[in-house]
């Protein structure tokens, strides 16, 4: 799950400041994405191969511990952010 | 028989959910609030239609985590029969009560109108009205009713029996042309692996009484009525 997910603890007064990018699963079709390729074509734009449409989450919270807040952070996409039965989540911190 | 239908903000089939169980049943189901964590002890639990929480997040996401949510996972794993129908499906499926996960219709586009299905499962409290291999005429209205289960767990759902309901033409054929949404395998409709959660995409409750322009729903509610009395 949350592959390639950076850690940057940037810790500014007493927030941690949290972006979560939400997509579907390789496999998952995305009829939107594949809209949005289509009308990028007819736009002129020629060679987008493909197009993956998801979700960005961002969230302030007042735990200031860096690996706190990612566990709490990991707890909320599993429960509600994202639907893990067709979509990956990843998790910034900043 | 007592049943009860869920309400929450944005559920719009609620009252058709209570005139198809009274007509059933001859007596009252019982309106739950979301927000109440406990309701009365009842047969069946029932969740309509609509858009719950106005879809936000993801269709049925915001319902399946609220009070009232969590007493039904609590009393479906106890054997208490639920029923799902339309956005009630898609808070079941939200919930895990029932695997998969129901996502934007293929062509992107909110359908409404009847649609035919082949009834795959009739050996439970929710379908005993109906006949295995029977066709339906029942209404969709969704925007987001496209099934989607990896491929393992779509075999699981076919070796265990639990498709209840698959998008056919009339004579029960299951072509891609019948299928409203893109659903995997046609799947209109899932049991759960216990056979006592229920949720489907097509709305029989709307065409449960002559008035309205058929009754193909009505054994559905008549059926629950003679199981659960």
């Amino acid at each position: 799950m949350c592959a390639g997910a950076r850690v940057k603890p940037k810790i500014q007064g007493t927030e941690v400041k949290a972006k979560i990018h939400v997509t579907l699963k390789q496999g998952v079709l995305d009829p939107q994405g594949k809209a949005v390729q289509h009308a990028l074509g007819s736009l002129g734009f020629n060679g987008v191969e493909d197009v993956r449409q998801g979700k960005f989450i961002e969230l302030e919270l007042s735990e200031t511990d860096p690996s706190k807040a990612r566990a709490s952070l990991e707890e909320m996409c599993k429960q509600l952010l994202a639907n893990t039965v067709i979509e990956n989540y990843s998790i910034e911190l900043a | 028989m007592k049943a009860c239908v869920i309400v929450f903000p944005g559920s719009n089939c609620d009252r058709d959910l209570q005139v198809a169980l009274r007509n059933a049943m001859g007596s009252e189901p019982e309106m739950v609030w979301h927000g109440d964590s406990s309701f009365c002890e009842v047969d069946l639990i029932t969740v309509p239609g609509g858009f719950s929480y106005g879809d936000y997040l993801r269709a049925g996401a915001m319902a399946a985590k609220s009070p009232v949510m969590r007493e039904i996972i609590s009393r479906a794993k106890k054997g208490v029969p639920v029923l799902g129908i339309c956005n009630g499906f898609q808070v079941l499926t939200e919930s895990g009560l029932l695997p998969g996960a129901l996502m934007r219709n293929a062509n992107l586009k909110y359908v409404c109108k009847d649609v035919h299905l082949k009834v795959e499962a009739s050996d439970t409290p929710f379908t005993q009205g109906y006949s295995n291999g029977g066709v339906l005429r029942i209404p969709v209205a969704h925007h987001d009713g496209n099934y989607f289960a990896n491929d393992g767990l779509l075999d699981e759902l076919e070796s265990n029996s639990q498709i209840a309901f698959r998008y056919s033409d009339s004579d029960g054929e299951l072509t891609e042309d019948a299928n409203p949404n893109g659903s995997l395998r046609n799947i209109a409709g899932i049991l759960n692996r216990e056979r006592n959660v229920l949720g489907m995409m097509p709305h029989p409750e709307r065409l449960a009484d002559p008035t309205l322009g058929g009754t193909d729903g009505k054994a559905m509610f008549s059926g629950l009525v003679e199981a659960l009395s």
